[in-house]
């Protein structure tokens, strides 16, 4: 199990360095930045000196050290536009975006699995198979479009709810939040099912097909054959089995929740981290796009370890520490 | 031994719609089994064994059903009780036997949980009394050290031990009347015979009835005290083992019986029967063994084929063999 957890980890950082390797190279790309930062009335030996200062005439590894030295520490540089330390702008906000992602995974979670199971128990039934049909809807339709018909039909024409930004918060000092405020539940609601809808009508069909084919498994028969009730077969037999490969593709949604909240984020104006993303795209804003996208790579490997460590703790047969007996 | 049989079925018909008609895997079976006893039912696949077995303990899957003929357990009839009624007299009543140990048993749950489940489910206990009985059900059948292996998940035992453990499984709330499907097909032969023993040590020692289903000869031979052969659905000949495997009185028990191996005939070349069983949806009118009997004349491809009990009670056969004929071919 020990050793499980340090290769995965090992694995993880090699994934870290590559992303990062990825980020940094980024900066080589677009040009010298000496070129930027000096203006038109420069000397040779200005250059030099500023290259020198930079670290920018070690090796390229020398160099890539220093960044991830950096990196580590939270440091990615200032903003070209805003002229902040990017790893500020990030922390400020880092909270919208987590918030929203966490209310919309855990819609796309309790509500994809709830609906999942009774799909599957209810295969036959009528409001199943309505369900099943929606979902279609659901999976096919694109997110900005989703987005767009939930603001027309509950912003524009119902007036219910708000159709962009994230309402009041209350600012904590080191995270701001929208729970605490009306105003800020209510912009919530609209973002959160356009962001987990999706995700929600495709954990839904996968627990659905898993649930399906465990109900078919000779354990569940043998169960029956033994007068255990449906209740116990479904929840304690059947889903349990069912959870293992919905976790993998779970953790991977949760992950690109956060990641490709960037639609939403646009269509809302949502102030996250995906639409400063956007923003820093349109402004070639190297350090920003650099953070960004170690952020989420830190996320999507960290999401991914947790997912990792949850097969142990529902499937026995993983668990390294097996006494005896076997195969 | 009592005179109610702990199961009786009389006329069992089943049924499966299809777009191209009704087919009928059990075609008026019956049949008793006795407490004690061991019922071995035996045929090719799809003979209608494990459906007759399935159809018992209410397990058809759709949309097959049980279209008439009467089920009854202890002397009560079970048809038409409601399902949560059934399900109660599973397990409590009458278990069953899978043929896979390595997929019977819920992979996630320890094979405690499993039997403790199942116990409390039928039996007024504690969780600790029901604990105490998990443990004497796994000594019950032979697996050592029950104390400890009883936090153990199925994939920690054997292939045999987890046949064991399916048999505790299915014994541990003390049913009369345990439907054993091919228990001893996916196992090793050493190990079919230790399950084999098994179930008739339990069969003698608790009086359970057994309804052993198999393709196996050996089986049967070992096992039962009656067997039951079936064929496309229908029983071909049911009777004491020792007189039907000796002296076969159905054309095919005959055939069945002469295309077994037997070490004693040395290196003899197999007699088979001809031809293959008909599949259910184009069976041949008359009886439905005609086109593979040697013995068949023109009634038996005029005529449905008799049930056992309108011929001699023993062979459903329009021209039971007698001693002295014997099966070529």
């Amino acid at each position: 199990m020990l050793a499980y957890i340090i290769r995965r980890v090992a694995q993880s950082i090699l994934v870290l360095l590559v992303v990062g390797l990825v980020a940094f190279a980024m900066f080589r790309f677009v040009g010298d930045p000496i070129d930027n930062m000096l203006g038109q009335e420069r000397t040779q030996a200005d250059i030099e000196r500023l290259r020198e200062q930079l670290g920018l005439d070690q090796p390229f590894i020398v160099q890539y050290w220093r960044f991830l030295e950096q990196a580590i520490q939270g440091n990615f540089g200032l903003s070209y536009r805003q002229g902040r330390p990017v790893s500020d702008i990030l922390i400020e906000r880092l909270p919208a975006t987590l918030e929203l992602a966490v209310v919309s995974g855990l819609m796309a979670l309790v509500g994809g699995i709830a609906l999942g199971i009774f799909t599957a128990i209810r295969r036959r039934g009528v409001s199943a198979n309505v369900i099943m049909t929606l979902s279609l809807v659901g999976v096919s339709l694109p997110t900005f479009l989703i987005g767009i018909l939930l603001i027309y039909l509950f912003s524009v024409e119902l007036g219910w709810l708000p159709s962009f930004g994230r309402g009041e918060v209350t600012d904590l000092g080191w995270w701001t939040t929208g729970f605490l405020t009306e105003s800020g539940l209510k912009a919530l609601i609209l973002p959160a099912i356009t962001l987990g809808l999706y995700q929600m009508t495709l954990i839904m069909r996968l627990v659905r097909t898993e649930m399906l084919e465990v109900l078919r498994m000779d354990y569940v028969r043998f169960a029956r054959a033994r007068g255990i009730r449906e209740r116990a077969i479904n929840f304690r037999h059947a889903l349990k089995n069912t959870l293992v490969p919905v976790i993998t593709i779970t953790g991977l949604q949760l992950g690109s929740i956060i990641a490709f909240a960037i639609i939403t984020e646009t269509v809302f104006q949502w102030p996250g981290v995906g639409l400063l993303f956007i923003n820093a795209i349109q402004f070639v804003d190297i350090p920003v796009m650099a953070a960004y996208l170690m952020l989420i790579s830190v996320m999507f490997v960290g999401i991914n370890l947790i997912v990792d460590m949850l097969y142990f703790a529902i499937d026995p047969r993983l668990r390294a520490d097996r006494t005896q007996g076997g195969h | 031994m009592t005179d109610t049989p702990v199961l009786s079925v009389h006329d069992l018909v089943v049924e499966i719609p299809t777009r191209h008609g009704v087919l009928r895997p059990v075609d008026n079976v019956s049949y008793d089994i006795h407490a004690g006893e061991i019922l071995g039912v035996v045929g090719e696949s799809g003979a209608g064994k494990s459906m007759t077995g399935n159809a018992v303990i209410g397990l058809l899957d759709r949309p097959a059903r049980i279209v008439s003929g009467e089920i009854l357990l202890s002397g009560q009839p079970i048809q038409g009780l409601k399902r949560d009624v059934i399900r109660k007299l599973r397990g409590k009543k009458m278990g069953m036997i899978f043929q896979d140990p390595l997929t019977s048993l819920n992979p996630l749950l320890t094979v405690g949980d499993q039997l403790t489940e199942t116990i409390l489910e039928h039996l007024k206990v504690g969780q600790t009394e029901a604990r105490k009985r998990a443990i004497a059900a796994l000594e019950e059948v032979g697996i050592p050290a029950a104390a400890q292996r009883i936090n153990s998940y199925p994939h920690e035992f054997s292939g045999g031990m987890r046949q064991r453990v399916v048999i505790a499984l299915a014994l541990c709330a003390e049913p009369d009347l345990v439907i054993a499907d091919e228990p001893t097909t996916a196992l090793d032969v050493s190990v079919q015979a230790q399950i084999v023993a098994l179930l008739k040590r339990l069969c003698r020692e608790r009086g359970v009835a057994v309804m052993l289903v198999t393709h196996d000869m050996g089986v049967i031979a070992e096992a039962a005290d009656r067997v039951a052969v079936m064929y496309a659905g229908r029983l071909a000949e049911l009777g004491p083992v020792r007189e039907v495997l000796t002296q076969a009185r159905h054309p095919y028990t005959a055939g069945l019986m002469a295309s077994t191996p037997l070490a004693s005939q040395g290196r003899k070349r197999l007699r088979q029967i001809p031809g293959s069983m008909p599949r259910l949806g184009a069976l041949p009118t008359g009886c439905a063994f005609h086109p593979r009997c040697e013995f068949a004349q023109d009634k038996c491809r005029q005529e449905p084929g008799p049930t056992i009990d309108r011929c001699d009670g023993r062979a459903a056969c329009w021209f039971p063999l007698t001693a002295k004929q014997e099966v070529s071919a």
